[in-house]
């Protein structure tokens, strides 16, 4: 008799998912042709002014690209939810947190992981100093994981709920703030020609309280919701 | 199994003063039974009266009101579920986007595997022979309903419970499912089964747990 075990689990989860994503690329991009769209927005309002745009930049990526990912969590237990694998996950016998993880990763992966690789493009539409770019690059390395966890938990909370989408986003949004600031406040410190470690430090800090942390809060917040 | 002689065998599930509550609301019980292996139980009941709510009580999905499940006389509580569960719900779940036989590894991959079967074999056991590599979502109600009934055949699992395990199935498909479960019986396994219709079994008439709403 072989029982799985939490490891052949969490692979397994993985495996399923990336070959999901795969099955649907087309659908991954969607977040990074989304972000792309908003950040196009701004110019044409605001007109194409290089130094004005340049002392914006880094703010409306941000914004741009956590609003991208906000759009990307509804689907992160969703299907699971509707086609009754979570419930069978949950019934599993290996810690959900640790399965949860494993799902998350695979979120962060397929949804934040496109954003930060259209980001330099995205930089040089805006103008933002090259300079300021790989300041930029590390503070959505710590934010966008951070983002996937503390939306994951917001999604496990509504997960039982129909349309829940804008419920959603006004439960996310105000946890996304500190992490908006810290980042942006680590690009603009840069472009002010100031240290810019301490924020990405702050970013760094509260990224590995919530890979700890929020896997469980998210579990206990599944459970809520699917009973 | 061997048991001593004159010692009663400890049963797979024991429910005692089963019960669940939904704000504040009684669904069913209180409920005591035992079910040992080898046996198949029937859970009759009108719409509404919980037997949906009572398997997933029992597999662990939903805390009791109050009393408790033993499993091979120890505890099961959501903290504490085991591998010996399986249920099989309303909802297949199975992953459309994948074939069958990705499905199956992937329960696999989270469940374990029962020795001496494999995810083909399974699917050839449930008449399914030639869809391994079919997507889920080309399969028929009836067709998905083989899937999951595949799974179970995978799965380590002695305790299955069934949630209208025939819906969705034609004659020969409710009759594979008798032939599963009478299967499951002889190998030590134990069945509780949820069920609209009466059902002839082909072992005889199962025992049956009727379950009358609270209100």
């Amino acid at each position: 008799m072989r029982y799985g075990t939490t490891a052949s689990a969490c692979a397994a989860l993985i495996r399923r998912d990336l070959v999901l994503t795969w099955r649907r690329r087309g659908d991954a991009l969607n977040p990074a042709m989304f972000a792309m769209i908003v950040v196009v927005m701004f110019p044409l309002a605001l007109g194409p002014e290089p130094n004005q745009l340049a002392r914006i930049a880094a703010g409306i990526l941000l914004v741009a690209i956590l609003l991208a990912g906000m759009l990307a969590l509804d689907n992160l237990f969703r299907s699971d939810h509707e086609d009754g694998t979570l419930e069978q996950l949950v019934l599993s016998p290996h810690p959900l947190s640790l399965l949860l993880a494993s799902r998350i990763i695979v979120h962060w992966l397929t949804t934040a992981l496109p954003l930060i690789v259209v980001a330099p493009l995205l930089a040089e539409m805006l103008h933002l100093p090259r300079s300021v770019l790989p300041v930029l690059l590390v503070a959505l390395a710590l934010a966008t994981p951070l983002l996937s966890l503390l939306g994951a938990v917001c999604v496990a909370l509504t997960v039982g709920m129909r349309r829940s989408g804008m419920l959603l986003a006004l439960l996310v949004l105000p946890l996304y703030v500190p992490v908006l600031i810290f980042a942006a406040g680590a690009c603009n410190a840069a472009q002010a020609g100031l240290p810019f470690l301490a924020p990405l430090l702050w970013l760094g800090a509260a990224l590995a309280l919530a890979l700890v942390l929020a896997p469980m809060a998210c579990a206990a917040a599944l459970r809520i919701s699917i009973t | 199994m061997v048991h001593v002689e004159g010692e009663t065998p400890v049963p797979l599930l024991h429910a005692r003063g089963l019960s669940y509550a939904r704000n504040d609301e009684s669904i069913f019980g209180p409920l005591d039974f035992m079910l040992h292996r080898g046996e198949v139980v029937l859970i009759e009941g009108d719409n509404g009266s919980g037997k949906t709510t009572l398997l997933k009580v029992l597999s662990g999905l939903l805390e009791p009101a109050t009393g408790n499940i033993l499993l091979d006389g120890e505890e099961l509580t959501l903290a504490r579920l085991s591998h010996q569960v399986a249920l099989m719900g309303h909802l297949p779940g199975l992953k459309s986007d994948l074939s069958a036989i990705e499905n199956l590894d992937f329960t696999i991959g989270v469940f374990g595997l029962r020795p001496g079967i494999t995810p083909a074999l399974a699917l050839a056991s449930v008449g399914l022979e030639g869809y391994e590599d079919v997507a889920i979502r080309q399969l028929s109600a009836g067709q998905k309903k083989r899937v999951a009934l595949a799974r179970l055949l995978l799965v380590p699992a002695a305790l299955w419970l069934l949630d209208e395990p025939y819906a969705n199935l034609d004659k020969e498909g409710i009759d594979l499912v008798n032939r599963l479960l009478d299967a499951h019986a002889r190998r030590g396994g134990a069945a509780l089964i949820t069920s609209h219709g009466a059902y002839a079994f082909t072992t005889g008439a199962p025992r049956r747990l009727p379950l009358r709403s609270a209100a």
